[in-house]
């Protein structure tokens, strides 16, 4: 039977749904930004960006940055009222004291179990940069991943073992993609939900591993 | 009297030596001290080894200090930048040594030489490349790394406003990592661009207190990328 993709504002939407009512969330660089775009209405949710902001907003109006108020990426944001500035190390006391609900990371690849990989292809002569992917990955309450789940080759991001450079083991909880949610658990994968038309057999054939249902 | 404001950056960095680890703040375009690391580069000591959370950006501040050839080792959490050619050529041909540094770990071993912490365990990169070598301890069933605190000699740091005893204030994310380099080096020097009389500044609000910081410069505000304002249109 056909299936469709999840787009990436579905992808969005679909992360943005389980983020609950009053959480602290971190929303890592790239695609899980995005997520911000699309909490429910109704839902109060406090993002932190590690360079110090709790409480951070949207992008500002062209014209009105300010390059003392930007997010991990270096982009302008704004700062909601109730918001909060701090230094850099009780920002990452949030992530590793526990206090921080969810960060939502991209990855490289992530293992059954929940091992990440996503700071480093592991290419020779590449310029290594860790940022602070490590310190999320192990401090937040739940880390989930938002990726595609195959490469533009076909071959699936989940693995049984990464084979890029690990950025914490055993770390994510869920994994969101175009095609599906997973949960990683010691055991292994087990399916929450997939795109309409996407059998569970023909998913274990793109994952190439047993997912319980 | 305690007067920790001195007229130039020239005499707030004159006794920067060889050798010397230099903690600068900083985080993208916030917080970055520009003008005391101009200083830097223009006070010519060598052979330093620096710490900020990235490695410099196009040819000028960081990047230029680095391209002068006078820095041995950069300590950073993120040097690749789409425009860190600077770093990128000399860490490849070999002439510049790099420690990555999760970038939580970067500031809580600064944090730590600022407490007099000898070393703690952290579970950041446990089981990763940036942990191999590393002691490691199980503690209550979780898995740790030992990390040891970075000290530095001088730290370079920018804030909002100051007064004499040295008290400090900053303005949005650009305090990132100013207050743990602030008690993290022996000596401290603040660029501000206000000084306040005694008093001044709320005390319930001072975000660094006086005892950590040794010199304050007074710098222009201008509309720098790195200086919190808009470019001028």
């Amino acid at each position: 039977m056909a299936y469709q993709k999840r787009s990436k504002d579905a992808l969005a939407r679909r992360v943005a749904q389980d983020i609950f009512d009053g959480a602290y969330v971190n929303l890592g660089i790239g695609m899980p930004t995005s997520v911000a775009n699309h909490i429910p209405a109704g839902r109060e949710v406090i993002l932190q960006s590690e360079n110090g902001i709790l409480g951070m907003g949207p992008a500002p109006a062209e014209g009105s940055e300010d390059y003392d108020l930007i997010n991990a990426g270096k982009q302008p944001v704004t700062l909601l009222p109730g918001g909060a500035f701090f230094h850099h190390a009780d920002s990452f006391a949030m992530m590793r004291g526990g206090h921080l609900d969810i960060c939502v990371l991209g990855a490289f690849q992530v293992s059954a179990t929940g091992d990440l990989a996503n700071w480093s292809t592991g290419e020779p002569g590449a310029i290594p940069a860790v940022g602070g992917a490590m310190d999320l990955a192990i401090g937040a309450k739940e880390t989930w991943v938002m990726m595609d789940l195959l490469t533009k080759k076909g071959e699936s991001k989940v693995v049984e073992r990464c084979t890029y450079p690990l950025t914490g083991i055993g770390c994510v909880k869920k994994i969101y993609t175009e095609l599906c949610t997973l949960a990683c658990t010691p055991q292994g994968l087990a399916l929450i939900d997939s795109v309409e038309g996407l059998s569970p057999a023909e998913l274990e054939r793109l994952v190439g591993l047993p997912i319980a249902a | 009297m305690i007067n920790k404001i001195v007229a130039s950056i020239a005499e707030a960095l004159a006794d920067v030596r060889d050798g010397s680890t230099v903690l600068i703040g900083g985080f993208g375009t916030a917080g970055i001290p520009a003008e005391l690391i101009d200083g830097l580069i223009a006070q010519g000591a060598k052979d330093l080894v620096v710490v900020n959370n990235n490695a410099g950006n196009a040819e000028y501040g960081l990047a230029a200090l680095l391209k002068s050839g006078r820095v041995r080792k950069v300590i950073c959490s993120f040097p690749r930048q789409v425009d860190s050619w600077v770093f990128d050529e000399l860490y490849r041909s070999g002439k510049l040594e790099l420690e990555l540094v999760p970038q939580g770990n970067l500031a809580e071993r600064l944090r730590a030489a600022g407490a007099g912490i000898g070393a703690f365990f952290c579970p950041t990169g446990y089981g990763t490349e940036l942990a191999k070598g590393k002691e490691t301890r199980e503690i209550q069933g979780k898995q740790y790394v030992l990390e040891y605190p970075i000290h530095g000699d001088v730290a370079l740091i920018k804030a909002e406003a100051g007064d004499r005893w040295g008290n400090l204030v900053y303005r949005k994310a650009a305090r990132n990592f100013g207050p743990v380099m602030a008690m993290a080096a022996k000596t401290t020097v603040a660029s501000v661009h206000e000084i306040r009389e005694l008093g001044e500044l709320d005390p319930e609000a001072v975000v660094t207190p006086g005892i950590f910081v040794h010199r304050i410069v007074r710098i222009p505000r201008v509309a720098t990328q790195a200086g919190g304002f808009r470019k001028a249109a």
